[in-house]
């Protein structure tokens, strides 16, 4: 045992050295990539480098939380009433009074553009949470135990991915009938086929992972191995597919809307609001269509952006 | 060496930018080859032995460069050439083979357009003999058939033919200088011998000069003039390749060299400083006498793949219904005993059937037929899928390959050695665990304090001592070692191998040893089986069948191995 | 490569089993009167039984599910209520206006895509990357009614460069006799310039707006999968061969990267379609979105359904040619089948 404890001195120090270490011996990439990925210390610092380093993924993380907080507190301290018309003062011009103009029926833009984000935003975050889940489960079961539950789940995704996504959501929400519940369900529908093969993709490359087999080999079932060994090193890719969804799923729900599916006038709803405006391009009266507009357009935005940024912050090797 | 050398390198340093600031890769190095000489660069992983060669044909990264030194190669300075000078050299004065062929070469174009596209770049042949040519350079590096292959694609290829092609394409133009960068790693030692014979023989016919970048001091002496070592970016030592092992100089190259197996060296042998000894006289005592009861039996095995069906779409629907093909048999009815106490080899090259029954013995897939006698009770009735719970998955563990594949990221070292007794082992109580994490990680010597650290924080061999940690665990009768060594640069393995020697003996194991490398298995096994399409060509102690081979397929794997020059 | 063709059309069997289930589920079990949909929200109780009747709604939906496949095998989609036309005829004669939309669009984003991802990975951190970078955020964060809207804004009510957003054709032009359905070829066909300038002046910023939409996906990919082609093994070999850097790009590199690209088209093509339906919608685009769109609205369910099942055949139908295309391109999938 002596020697052995000699020889522990002598072995190179750990990571550090070998990050540096210009190539590897059964190398698959070129050797300067190596240098690119250093171990990171902590999630913490890792993900303070990359706001630091990159500050558009600082302006997303700071434009989520204003979203957040218009969603969350939004309705209540507009200045307006949303619903409340007012033809007196119909297709103003934004002003002082009003930040963004008003529409045909003399409502506040301004108020309804900020009301707006709760209903957006949670369609979102519901249809992208109900996805999540059933997707998610889908594509690891049909990943880890292959056989019929694989050819079953690939078969349900597979006709999803028949349609063009949009369409399908249209045919969905037509059938099932007009409403936000609907829209949550047609949305989460049309993403599940990206999240099962994720899912699906992910774990099957680790099934068989030597750590996997080792954990085998510990004697955990096949469950605990799923639970254990795979879920948890999935759902950093699962996360990053979940913000990157989330822009998409907005996209999808104001899409709807603004065919006339789903939300109904009067409720406030960027794309119905968009959809309004539509008519009142052409005689000049921009301003009912733009702040919608863009009040979408920035939260989708900062969604993509915040993905990139998350994918950052769980795979430092993926980023470019 | 009067004439001035071909390639002279001299005082190069080699940066790279990274997020930490500039990091020298490559540090004041001087390197002469001679015109017609061939000049090993060995060095383990980190030493900066590709960085130089890829400094010379100036194909760093976009975050490296030369930031000091020359490099003149027939008197024109590489460092400074511009860009389309150093083009013209590439490929036609200056040849570049890599490892990995099969992803060398372009996927998506046929092999001969390859070797066109550089003769036509460098104006060595003419639309209208372009074909011609190209099918002659397939014909100088021997593959059968050339006019057919002209036509095919890397991946219907198989990894010695894809090396063949990346060698025929570097000297398409007939090179003065061939940089080859680990070219058989990878390579099954046979086919290893094939590559290197034809390197050699085609250089030394055409007066070229060759550099081959290795980690193999092995190879780099039995096939070099002159050998340059390298540590982290630092030349420690030049020497011709004859003396480099008779009378190594630098401490480097001394660790580095002694740590190479090779005939004549017991395992204690490899280790720097290490009280020499007779090396069997530890091991004989342990096996049991014949006759006695065997640990394991193994009885005729087989493990059968259905072959993918050939029969086309096309000809279902013509009726032409091809005969039905018999299952591919990756391991055809092989039988052997393993004794109590016994290191048993099982020796093959890739595809030869020993990683598959190595994962039959471990119950992780299960056989076609045979039986598997482990301790009196057949376990390859009972289905991997149950195995998990039955009372003989404790006894027997596995050691894997790739330490870095086989740790959970997410779990800590401590939580990975803990997961078997978790599961298996009946320790309750956080403390008691702790307790035994901590005497398993300093029987192995793994430093207790770094239990606590991820995967990602430990070096290639303090993970591989966590893989052994959790496979001894339960005090396993039998532990299957397939490749354990192979991830790891050569002064590692020598360490975990005495490890592994050294923890049988102690916890009293059985070890079935899973290589390809012979000189590894001789210092390490009693007994070897050698292995050869899924059948067993020859069987017999170590000192037998290494020594003196009945089969002629074991004397070609002994030949194939470089023999440096004693 | 004919056997890989032939294999590959064994395949979109199943998908156009599921298309044709998935739609007849969608308007026969799912909650909700069919019939009371098909009859309109005006309709008598009586008149609903009727229909019920008409349509078989009273049969088992094994039976349902045969009467509708035979009538499909017949190209029958039922008949529009609001134009009182069998369906088939309807998307029959609206189809090449979206179809002649989409090309556009796609080929526009094509055109700049592919050069803008090739250049960014070549020269990466430059600010043709840069650009790349904004081009394929902002792209995909535009919701594609909104940019629509915002040309319309600008080149037709600020700058009047364009004519109003009202369809294909304006009022006055007339209408070339109708050989392929694409305004722009028959009109040159016709050897009408004055009516091919008109019409293109109607394509070109509903084409645009498309192109923006789809421009994204595209030059993100070509970027990405041109880096690590880029990063290869055999990129460096041809480089360490001395290959021009023309030659280890164009030839090289491109062929490869071009892999990832083309499957990418799949998805691009969903989105294309789907995102032609709103901008239809935005320019009053004579195609099968607007007619869709506008059965909605008067909750006309025939079309709707008739349309789901021709956009969902149409994109099996591109999804093949993608798979046929890069067959052609990669010798591995050709010669393995």
């Amino acid at each position: 045992m002596n020697d052995m404890s000699q020889i522990l001195k002598k072995e190179p120090e750990p990571a550090p050295g070998e990050a540096l270490s210009a190539e590897s011996l059964p190398a698959k990439s070129s050797p300067v990539l190596r240098f690119e990925a250093p171990p990171s210390t902590s999630l913490w610092a890792h993900a303070r480098y990359i706001v630091t380093e990159n500050p558009v993924t600082g302006l997303a993380f700071g434009l989520f939380a204003l979203i957040l907080l218009a969603a969350l507190i939004g309705p209540s301290i507009v200045p307006y009433d949303p619903l409340a018309s007012n033809t007196n003062a119909a297709l103003q011009a934004p002003s002082r009074a009003h930040w963004f103009g008003t529409d045909q029926l003399g409502r506040d833009i301004f108020s309804r553009v900020i009301a707006a984000t709760r209903l957006d935003f949670s369609i979102a975050v519901f249809s992208v949470a109900l996805v999540f889940v059933l997707g998610g489960l889908a594509g690891v079961m049909a990943g880890f135990f292959g056989g019929w539950v694989d050819k079953l789940v690939g078969r349900i995704a597979d006709t999803i991915m028949a349609f063009p996504l949009f369409v399908l959501a249209m045919g969905i929400v037509a059938a099932l009938g007009n409403s936000v519940t609907n829209i949550v369900l047609a949305t989460a529908i049309i993403n599940f086929p990206l999240y099962a093969r994720v899912a699906r993709a992910e774990a099957n490359v680790r099934r068989e992972a030597g750590f996997v087999q080792a954990a085998r080999l510990s004697g955990n079932s096949d469950w605990r191995l799923l639970l254990t060994q795979i879920l948890p090193n999935i759902m950093p890719i699962m996360a990053v597919q979940m913000s990157l969804t989330m822009g998409y799923a907005i996209l999808n729900a104001a899409g709807l809307s603004f065919i006339g599916l789903g939300v109904r006038p009067p409720t406030p709803e960027w794309g119905i609001m968009v959809a309004e405006g539509a008519s009142f391009i052409v005689s000049g009266e921009w301003w009912i269509a733009f702040f919608p507009g863009l009040a979408l357009m920035i939260a989708v935005f900062c969604f993509n952006l915040l993905g990139d940024g998350v994918r950052d912050l769980v795979d430092p090797q993926r980023r470019n | 060496m009067t004439s001035p050398p071909l390639l002279d390198i001299k005082n190069l340093t080699v940066e790279f930018a990274t997020r930490r600031g500039a990091v020298q890769a490559v540090k004041s190095i001087d390197i002469q080859v001679a015109k017609g000489e061939t000049v090993a660069i060995v060095g383990e992983s980190g030493s900066g032995k590709s960085v130089t060669s890829y400094a010379v044909v100036r194909i760093l990264d976009r975050a490296g460069r030369v930031a000091e030194g020359a490099i003149s190669f027939s008197g024109i300075d590489l460092v400074t050439a511009d860009e389309a000078q150093m083009r013209d050299l590439r490929g036609r004065e200056i040849s570049m083979i890599f490892q990995n062929p099969r992803a060398a070469l372009n996927p998506i174009r046929k092999v001969g357009r390859q070797i066109e596209d550089v003769l036509l770049q460098h104006v060595q042949a003419t639309r209208a003999t372009a074909r011609e040519k190209a099918i002659e350079a397939l014909t100088k590096v021997k593959i059968a058939r050339p006019e057919e292959r002209y036509d095919a694609y890397p991946f219907e290829l198989s990894g010695g033919m894809c090396q063949r092609v990346v060698i025929a394409l570097a000297l398409a133009c007939q090179p003065q200088l061939l940089i080859a960068d680990e070219p058989t790693t990878g390579l099954d030692v046979t086919t290893q011998k094939a590559v290197m014979d034809l390197i050699v023989e085609l250089t030394r016919e055409r007066g070229m000069s060759t550099i081959l970048i290795t980690h193999d001091l092995g190879l780099a002496a039995a096939y070099c003039d002159r050998v340059v070592v390298m540590e982290k970016g630092k030349v420690v030592e030049t020497a011709a390749a004859a003396d480099i092992f008779r009378n190594p100089q630098h401490p480097y190259t001394r660790k580095l060299m002694q740590a190479t197996p090779r005939i004549g060296m017991s395992l204690a042998d490899l280790l720097p400083d290490a009280p020499k000894g007779p090396p069997a006289e530890a091991k004989a005592p342990q096996v049991t006498p014949a006759g006695a009861e065997p640990l394991m039996r193994v009885e005729n095995l087989v493990k059968a793949y259905p072959r993918p069906s050939a029969g086309s779409f096309l000809a279902k629907f013509t009726g032409k219904v091809e005969p039905e093909k018999a299952a591919f048999r990756a391991v055809d009815g092989i039988s052997f005993t393993l004794a109590r106490g016994e290191t048993l080899g099982l020796v093959g090259e890739s595809g030869c059937g020993k990683s598959t029954t190595s994962m039959m013995i471990t119950r992780l897939i299960d056989p076609s037929g045979g039986r598997i006698v482990f301790d009196g009770a057949d376990i390859g009735a009972i289905p991997a899928k149950s195995f998990a719970v039955s009372p003989m998955r404790r006894r027997i563990q596995m050691v894997f390959q790739d330490p870095t594949d086989s740790l959970n990221p997410r779990f800590t070292a401590e939580r990975a050695i803990a997961d078997p007794i978790l599961r298996m082992g009946g320790i309750s109580g956080r403390d008691a665990l702790r307790a035994r994490c901590e005497e398993l990680a300093r029987l192995v010597g793994l430093p207790v304090e770094l239990i606590d650290r991820f995967p990602h924080q430990l070096s290639g061999g303090q993970k591989a001592r966590v893989g052994i940690a959790r496979a001894i665990a339960l005090d396993p009768d039998l532990v299957i070692l397939d490749e354990p060594t192979a991830a790891l640069d050569v002064s590692v393995q020598a360490v975990v191998l005495n490890l592994l020697e050294e923890l049988k003996g102690r916890l009293g194991m059985s070890y079935l040893f899973v290589s390809h490398d012979l000189n590894v298995v001789r210092l390490l096994c009693d007994r070897v089986i050698v292995m050869k399409t899924g059948a067993i060509v020859e069987e017999g102690t170590a000192e037998a069948v290494l020594g003196n081979p009945q089969a002629a397929y074991t004397r070609e794997l002994l030949t194939a191995i470089p023999h440096p020059p004693m | 490569m004919l056997k890989m063709i032939g294999q590959r059309l064994m395949t979109t069997i199943p998908s156009i089993i599921g298309v044709i289930i998935v739609t007849f589920l969608l308007t026969r079990v799912l909650p909700g009167d069919t019939a009371a949909y098909f009859a309109g929200p005006a309709a008598s109780p009586q008149a609903i039984a009727e229909i019920r009747g008409k349509l078989g709604l009273d049969q088992p939906l094994p039976v349902q599910f045969v009467s509708y496949v035979t009538a499909l095998l017949k190209g029958d989609l039922g008949q529009s209520l609001t134009t009182g036309q069998p369906v088939t005829r309807d998307i029959a004669a609206r189809l090449p206006a979206s179809a002649e939309l989409t090309l556009a669009g796609l080929i526009l984003a094509m055109a700049v895509a592919l050069p803008l991802g090739v250049l960014a990975a070549v020269k990466q951190g430059s600010w043709i990357d840069h650009l790349c970078r904004i081009v394929a955020t902002a792209g995909v964060s535009l919701p594609v009614f909104f940019t629509g809207l915002l040309l319309v804004y600008v080149f037709y009510f600020l700058l009047g460069w364009s004519p109003a957003p009202l369809g294909r054709l304006d009022v006055f032009a007339s209408e070339p006799p109708g050989v392929t359905g694409f305004l722009l070829i028959d009109m040159l066909l016709a050897r009408d310039l004055e009516g091919f300038r008109a019409a293109f002046s109607q394509l070109i910023l509903p084409a645009v707006t498309l192109a923006i939409f789809s421009l994204a996906p595209i030059t993100r990919m070509t970027r990405a999968s041109m880096l690590a082609v880029l990063g290869a093994d055999f990129v460096r070999t041809a480089r360490a061969s001395g290959l021009t850097n023309g030659k280890v790009i164009g030839t090289y590199a491109f062929r490869n990267a071009m892999l990832p690209v083309v499957t990418t088209l799949g998805m691009v093509f969903s989105f294309l379609l789907g995102a032609n339906v709103l901008v239809e919608k935005v320019f009053a685009w004579p195609g099968i979105g607007s007619y869709a769109v506008e059965a909605l609205i008067a909750s006309d369910y025939a079309p709707i359904q008739g349309f789901v099942l021709t956009m969902a055949v149409m994109y099996v139908a591109l999804n093949l040619m993608i798979d046929v295309l890069y067959g052609v391109i990669d010798p591995r999938v050709r010669l393995e089948g």
